[in-house]
Order: C-alpha cells, then structure tokens, then sequence
C-alpha cells in the first residue's frame, strides 16, 4: 500500500502531478496554488518528469497554450485560482467547446475587489457553466485522490471534456496534514498512456478544431456537449471503483454522512464539510436525526442521486461559500432543483459563510443545526437567505 | 476529545515557529497518530506575533478550522506574554510551555494559571545561543514540549528534526547543534 506523509494540499496535488508526468503543462503561478507550480516546475528541472513546461505572461495564455497542446494530441494540465481562473475564462468555454481533456487543479479562492487572496469558492462557482467536469475535495487527500481519477474521467471516450479538480484556498493548500501517497507505478497503471482522439499532429489526418458554426449547426454542437459531461457521471463513479481498488479509499459522486434516517440535513463542500462532520456527530449522540451531504461531483450536478439521498429530510441548510449577489447562493440552487424535480418539499434556507477565508467554526454549524430544528419545529422558514458569521 | 490534543503555538514571524509544528506533525506521524499543522493565515511580516496550529489525534481528522480551545500552548518568545493573552480558551487541564528563564512558579502566577493547569519553563533562546549560535528557541522548545506533553519520545523527535533540516541545506554541524538544542530542550524542561 501507499506511503503516509504530512503535506500541505499544494505538496499532495504536486505530487499527483509528478506521478501523472504530463505531456504539457503551461501555467502562471498565482497565490495559494503557487507551490504547486512551483514544485512541478521543479521537478521538470530535476528530470523527474519528462512534462514540456511552458511558462506564459498570463493564466489567458496558460490555457491558450494548454488547449493548443491538447488539441496537437498531448497530455495537458495547469492549475491555477482565482483572478487566475477569471482571467482564463473566455478560453475555459473553448477548451470545452472543442473537447478537449486538459485537467487542472483549482485552489478556490475570493476574487477581487476587494482584493482577498483566501479561500472561497467563487472562482469555481464562476467557471460552472463553462463546460467544465467539477471535481470538489475535502482534504488534501481527497484533492490528490481526485486529481489522479479526473485523468481518467477527462480521457474517457465518451467525455473527452476537460475537468477541474478544487480544495480550498489555504485552509487545505497550505494546511499540513497526514495523507497517503500512492506508489508511482500504481498511478502511471491507473491513468494509462494517453490516447490522442483526433490529434492535429497527425497531419495524414487534416482536421479543424474550432471553426466557424453558424445557427444551422451550432446547436448541435452544444447538444452534444450537453451529453457528453452527462456521461461523466456513470464514468465518475466507474473510475471511482476502479480506484478503490487501488486505494483502498472509496468515492461517489456526494457523500452523504449519517443521511439515512436524517430529518435535517446540512449541504456543504470541501473543508468546512469536514468541520460540520464533527458538528453532526455531537448532535447525534444527544439523539437528532441529523446528517449532512458533501457534494463531490458538481458539474454535471447528479440531481437525482441527490435528491434521493435527501429524500428522508424535512429541513435542508444549504451552506455556500460564494454569493450569487441578488440570487440565492449557487449550491442553494441546485439542492432546490432537485428537490423540485423529484416533487420533494423540504422547508430550506441558504446560508452564505466564510467568504474570503473568514473561518468556519464548530459553532456555525451548530447554530445552522440549531435553526433547522426550529424551522422543522414551527414549520415556517424565517430568512431563506443570511449571511452567517459575519458582523452586522 | 480526549483523543484529539490540539496545539497552540504563540511565536513572532521569522522565528520558525510554523516550521516547529510541522516537525512536531511529523514526528507524531512517525508514532502513527493522524496530525495537522497549519498556520493562522495572514500578513507575514517578520517579528509580527503570530500562531500556529497542531492536532494530533489516533482518529482522522476532519476539523479545518483554527484551535480554539487547546490542551496544549507553547510560547516560543517571552515578550509576547505582555502583549497577548496566552491562556485564551486553554483547556483547564491545559499545558503551558514557555520560551524563558524565569521559573514555571512565576510564570504560573504572571499568567494566573489554574491549579488544574500546568507549566513548563525552558530557557530555549539561551540554550540555542549555546548550541545552534542564533537565538532559534524551536528545536529546543520542539524538545520541552515533547517531555512536557509526552506526545512523542525523544528518538523519534531528534529523528524528525534531524529530516527537517535534510537536502543538503545545512551543513552537519548546524543539524548536530539543532539536535543537541532539542535533547537539552527535553532534558532540561522545568515543571511548576
């Protein structure tokens, strides 16, 4: 089995990074995912991957570069964060648009103004409907974990989409904790050689990506973008028992803790949902049906999965760390959209925490735990949208 | 959570305090508890007071956010103990560790201590003169925290100190001086 080690959230995806040795990498390091760039290009240096690194004026030219490399046939990452990620987005579309698999770590982060370098999730919230796979992680382990089966997931013929893969900003990035390392020829045998689908380097082969569409076509074109990140989904969970067999360590599309008889149910992603675990046990032991669900895979967004493993609950807090300003936060809305799609109506309120790094504590899941057993008490929800640890 | 103990260190930017609790992580991963270490995320400027952060625990840890209540809180520099209030939130039956030359008596008065609770003093910054030629308190306090809270023993910590300054940095005379720093830091560590 693997090797245990205490690293921080940029060392574990470094290291996944090295163990995926990618044909090429373009990037344009920005806080907190700079380590990252930062060991990769040092193990470039070093020889420890055989990865053509390419070091651009902007993450807008690191994913014009990445996509200009996939689309010759390579095996292609970068990673990046925040004012990163928006300054990428317009090539995010084509990336997708062109389906190209180029996989890349994103260290969620608040973007600016004002300027905040902390973790935050609305530099993922931002790219949702790019046509991206969104793989979110709670830990550093789970950030490596994902990393590894998003190559697969990116690769598989049927997706052929790019994928990200996001863990907080900080409070995973630069957190040191215990996790284990696969062995290197466990990772190269689990992602295997990278097959090139339509490459433009095979040049006895001409073909044109990206070219003009008019109405006639283009809808079509969407349509089947619209498939093909819904294959993700049965190919997310394939991958993910085949790298349980692997790992040892099982993953689904959400995990839903301590949900099965759970008439109140926390919604919530990456590190806090692992603070709130704590919470939901506490309660427990003083006998509340209480449970919470971590999504995992959040594009495509598995409502029915989702809404069936929150079927038993009667209140729901959804918990965002990103504000859709004038709207309910982007997580409270997908939990709505599957609960309606499948005719539930559970009473349910969106809370909105930890913008820029302001800390999630024990205490705020307690109060949010606190709130639905009044709302499930009387029936009627008082705010369906609050900001919460926040000064007034 | 009597399984989980959770750290607080109190040092100044630049002194190492956050490299102390990685290699004190390290070494409790060495005795196979699951750990975190982590710092209190902000501006960092040298001499700036600053925490960090340890949990240690035989169960997989799933908190992210700081200690708030810690069973343990080492002070890396004693001219902090004016300025900040070290025993904020300290558990009752919690461990004091102190960066100084003044007895745990005075200290445990200075600080109002509870009977329930301990103190440790160590002269770290002298004893780091004598060895190591800085005054760099850590690997000596690294040595009075691992006696004073019995988390690790002492080979398995000059083990971890010993890797921590590993990749051809430092020359074998500063790792043998940061070794010798840590021993008398476990060895000398006063209880009061």
């Amino acid at each position: 089995m693997g090797n245990k080690l205490a690293v921080t959230g940029n060392q574990a995806v470094a290291e996944a990074m090295r163990q995926i040795n990618p044909d090429v990498c373009a990037a344009y390091p920005i806080t907190p995912q700079t380590e990252i760039m930062q060991r990769f290009s040092s193990f470039v240096a070093d020889g420890k991957v055989e990865t053509e690194l390419v070091t651009v004026e902007s993450e807008h030219s690191a994913m014009s570069a990445c996509i200009g490399a996939s689309a010759a046939g390579g095996r292609v990452m970068t990673a990046t964060s925040s004012q990163g990620l928006a300054l990428m987005w317009e090539m995010l579309y084509i990336a997708s648009g062109m389906r190209l698999p180029i996989v890349m770590p994103l260290v969620n982060r608040a973007l600016s103004a004002p300027i905040n370098i902390h973790g935050d999730h609305s530099d993922g919230m931002g790219a949702r409907d790019s046509g991206w796979i969104q793989l979110y992680s709670e830990n550093a382990q789970e950030a490596y974990d994902n990393l590894i089966q998003a190559v697969r997931i990116a690769e598989h013929e049927e997706v052929r989409l790019p994928a990200t893969v996001c863990m907080d900003g900080f409070i995973i990035s630069h957190s040191i904790e215990s996790m284990e390392f696969l062995p290197d020829d466990a990772v190269r045998d689990f992602i295997g050689e990278f097959k090139p689908l339509h490459p433009l380097l095979d040049v006895d082969n001409p073909v044109t990506y990206g070219p003009l569409v008019l109405p006639n076509y283009y809808m079509e074109f969407k349509r089947a973008q619209h498939e093909a990140i819904g294959a993700a989904k049965e190919v997310t969970l394939e991958v993910a028992r085949e790298f349980e067999r692997i790992s040892g360590r099982s993953y689904g599309l959400f995990e839903d803790y301590r949900l099965d008889d759970a008439e109140l149910a926390l919604v919530l992603l990456n590190s806090a949902a692992g603070t709130a675990k704590d919470v939901v046990d506490a309660y427990r032991e003083k006998g509340l049906k209480v449970g919470l669900l971590k999504p995992r895979l959040f594009r495509p967004f598995p409502y029915d999965e989702v809404a069936d493993a929150l079927s038993a609950a009667k209140v729901i807090a959804v918990l965002d760390r990103a504000d859709s300003f004038g709207g309910f936060g982007p997580m409270y809305m997908e939990i709505a959209s599957a609960m309606m799609t499948k005719g539930l109506r559970p009473l349910m309120i969106n809370k909105i925490y930890g913008l820029g790094g302001r800390d999630f504590m024990p205490e705020h899941a307690g109060a949010v735990i606190e709130e639905l057993r009044e709302t499930l008490d009387t029936g009627r929800v008082k705010v369906p949208k609050e900001y919460i640890g926040v000064r007034e | 959570m009597t399984d989980t103990i959770e750290i607080r260190w109190h040092g100044r930017g630049g002194q190492g305090t956050v490299t102390a609790a990685k290699v004190l992580a390290d070494a409790c991963l060495s005795s196979g508890k699951n750990v975190q270490a982590f710092p209190e995320y902000g501006p960092e400027r040298s001499g700036a007071p600053l925490r960090a952060y340890n949990r240690i625990s035989t169960r997989p840890l799933r908190l992210h956010c700081p200690v708030t209540q810690p069973n343990i809180v080492a002070v890396a520099d004693a001219t902090l103990l004016d300025s900040i209030d070290v025993t904020e939130g300290a558990s009752d039956d919690a461990v004091f560790v102190i960066n100084t030359g003044k007895a745990p008596e005075e200290i445990r008065r200075q600080l109002g201590l509870k009977e329930t609770q301990k103190v440790f003093t160590i002269d770290a910054s002298k004893i780091a003169l004598e060895t190591i030629g800085r005054p760099l308190p850590n690997s000596c306090m690294l040595g009075a925290l691992a006696k004073a809270s019995g988390l690790v023993d002492l080979e398995t910590l000059l083990e971890d100190v010993k890797k921590s300054f590993g990749g051809g940095k430092f020359s074998e005379k500063i790792i043998t001086a940061n070794l010798e720093a840590t021993r008398r830091g476990y060895e000398e560590v006063r209880e009061g």
